[in-house]
């Protein structure tokens, strides 16, 4: 058995597996099939100030080896997170990452100063999310807006920072070097990429809001690109995710230069997904003389 | 409680056109299954899963039976599975329908591919059950037997008139509500016909719950994809088919 374990950021996780926002939800989704505890951490579900309700469905459409949706950060809002999520999860040795939304800068701070004193492990700003009209990618699309929303968050917060970033971008190292420099402890790629599908039978757009966010294997060379491109700029850790489907996919991701990985997708096609990788990853470790998985990160050769 | 596993096509029958009969031999799954929930299958060669929902349950055999029409490449892919193969099944996921007594008086409204969840629910009712299901042309005609072995008095609608009655499923439900007001009925089918059928149901002042569908990506609640805008004291709000569905309470369902 190798160690999984690896500590991002001064957090420690038994392995580094974390179940991507937006698809776990706040956890209690899977437990009939295996514990909580299996997994290193879990990014919940895109929290925002306030109760938001989403957008109009369809909401979900199948793509080759990926899907794309157009939830539109529906959730219960920080209060219920802090007096009904966070308390479950607290039961669960796992790390728990925050992930938080909001349309404006004041409404990212005003979240993050909430999640002061809990029990919250991490925080991950999301600037990335396609699905919204307001915030989400308007801020992670521009550099001079990312590093405003990121400096002003970080003074709010004493916990680890980190920020998703999107991958709808002409240059991911600029955004990246933009947010650092304005003091993100960590940075998270990548969030979906923006496509559309259209029902050649209604000429209707599959999603109700047209366009939205695509997940699933058919993103991941891109993932591992802009991973890669992202830890050779900065000096920060990275987290990897987008379309992570089994524990060699896990590896690649980390040999690109992610100290830790997320998968989302992927539980929709196969949920044990979470419990696969991790046994997979022990098995490739074992196989590879791999003693301590961290080993691994960072070290293609590139050409 | 939902569980996964690979489960055997123990029988398959093609029972009208594009449309497949098969029986799961699961027991685990049957044991949790109710009438109304849907299972959640794997197809190789696609990412997402897809949702579809019990048509009968036998615990003492340890078998589900599920029927479903080729809408896409997906369920033509499922349409190829042979007897002895194996499928990829997620469930029984969502909440079923709520039955009443047995000896309450039931109408179960099916329209077109949306008429197998309705036999798991008639089962309970035996006699006092009227199954009424709605087919377009007599070639769609499905599982007219399975609703009379089991008891339950059957009429069949089909649009141009080529099997049982012409006309419309909510036509015959409006003659049978007047003949003798029942204590529930339950509904699925297209929206139209839902929309129809609850409204029915409201006129008449009678509880009825409907089955609803949405495209899904998890199935089991985390994702928020499979949302439909429902009204539930005073407050407009997306719920979740796979998690507080896929039956709903025709009230609350905002069309």
């Amino acid at each position: 058995m190798a160690d999984l374990s690896v500590n991002f950021c001064g957090v420690e996780m038994k392995n580094p597996l974390i179940t991507a926002s937006g698809a776990y939800g706040y956890g209690r989704q899977y437990t009939d099939l295996y514990p909580l505890s299996t997994i290193g951490g879990i990014s919940t579900k895109g929290t925002t100030l306030n109760e938001k309700d989403g957008n109009p469905p369809p909401r979900i459409a199948e793509t080759p080896s990926g899907m794309l949706n157009s939830v539109g950060l529906q959730n219960g809002g920080i209060k219920s997170f802090l007096s009904f999520e966070l308390p479950n999860l607290e039961k669960n040795n796992l790390a728990v990452i925050a992930n938080v939304a909001g349309g404006t800068i004041d409404e990212c701070v005003e979240l993050v100063s909430m999640l002061e004193g809990t029990s919250v492990d991490m925080i991950e700003l999301n600037i990335s999310c396609p699905n919204v009209k307001q915030g989400g990618a308007a801020f992670g699309t521009n550099k001079d807006s990312a590093a405003e929303i990121t400096k002003a968050v970080k003074k709010a917060t004493s916990k680890p920072f980190m920020v998703k970033l999107s991958p709808n971008v002409t240059s991911i190292t600029e955004i990246a070097k933009a947010v650092e420099a304005e003091g993100a402890d960590a940075i998270s790629l990548i969030n979906t990429l923006l496509g559309m599908r259209i029902d050649i039978n209604s000429r209707r757009p599959i999603l109700k809001n047209n366009v939205g966010g695509l997940s699933g294997p058919a993103v991941f060379p891109i993932a591992v690109r802009m991973v890669w491109q992202v830890a050779n700029a900065v000096d920060i850790p990275v987290c990897g995710m987008g379309g992570i489907a089994c524990a060699e996919d896990a590896v690649e991701m980390m040999m690109a230069g992610a100290e830790c990985f997320q998968i989302g997708a992927i539980m929709f096609n196969d949920p044990y997904a979470p419990v696969k990788i991790i046994n997979g990853l022990n098995e490739w470790c074992d196989k590879n003389g791999v003693k301590n998985i961290s080993e691994i990160v960072g070290t293609v050769k590139p050409w | 409680m939902y569980t996964q596993g690979m489960y055997e096509i123990i029988d398959k029958e093609q029972t009208a056109e594009g449309t497949f009969d098969l029986t799961l031999s699961c027991k685990d799954l049957s044991e949790l299954a109710r009438a109304g929930q849907f299972v959640h299958i794997s197809v190789p060669g696609f990412f997402l899963r897809r949702p579809i929902s019990i048509c009968d349950i036998d615990k003492d055999k340890g078998t589900i039976r599920i029927v479903f029409q080729i809408k896409g490449k997906g369920t033509d892919t499922l349409s190829k599975f042979k007897i002895g193969e194996k499928l990829d099944v997620l469930g029984p996921l969502g909440f079923g329908f709520e039955l009443l007594e047995k000896d309450k008086k039931a109408i179960t409204v099916g329209g077109g591919i949306g008429t197998p969840p309705m036999l798991a629910v008639a089962k309970h009712y035996g006699e006092n059950v009227k199954a009424i299901s709605g087919f377009r042309t007599k070639d769609l005609v499905i599982l007219q037997d399975d609703f009379k072995a089991q008891g339950n008095r059957t009429i069949l609608c089909t649009d141009d008139g080529t099997a049982g009655e012409k006309g419309f499923v909510t036509d015959a439900l409006n003659k049978c509500v007047k003949e003798e007001k029942p204590d529930i009925i339950y509904a699925c089918g297209p929206m139209v016909m839902l929309k129809a059928v609850s409204k029915i149901a409201l006129d008449n002042d009678i509880r009825c719950q409907i089955s609803l569908e949405e495209r899904m990506a998890c199935g089991v609640g985390a994702c928020l994809g499979c949302a439909v805008k429902l009204n539930m004291n005073g407050r407009e709000f997306y719920g979740h088919v796979c998690k507080i569905g896929p039956v709903f309470d025709a009230k609350e369902v905002v069309f």
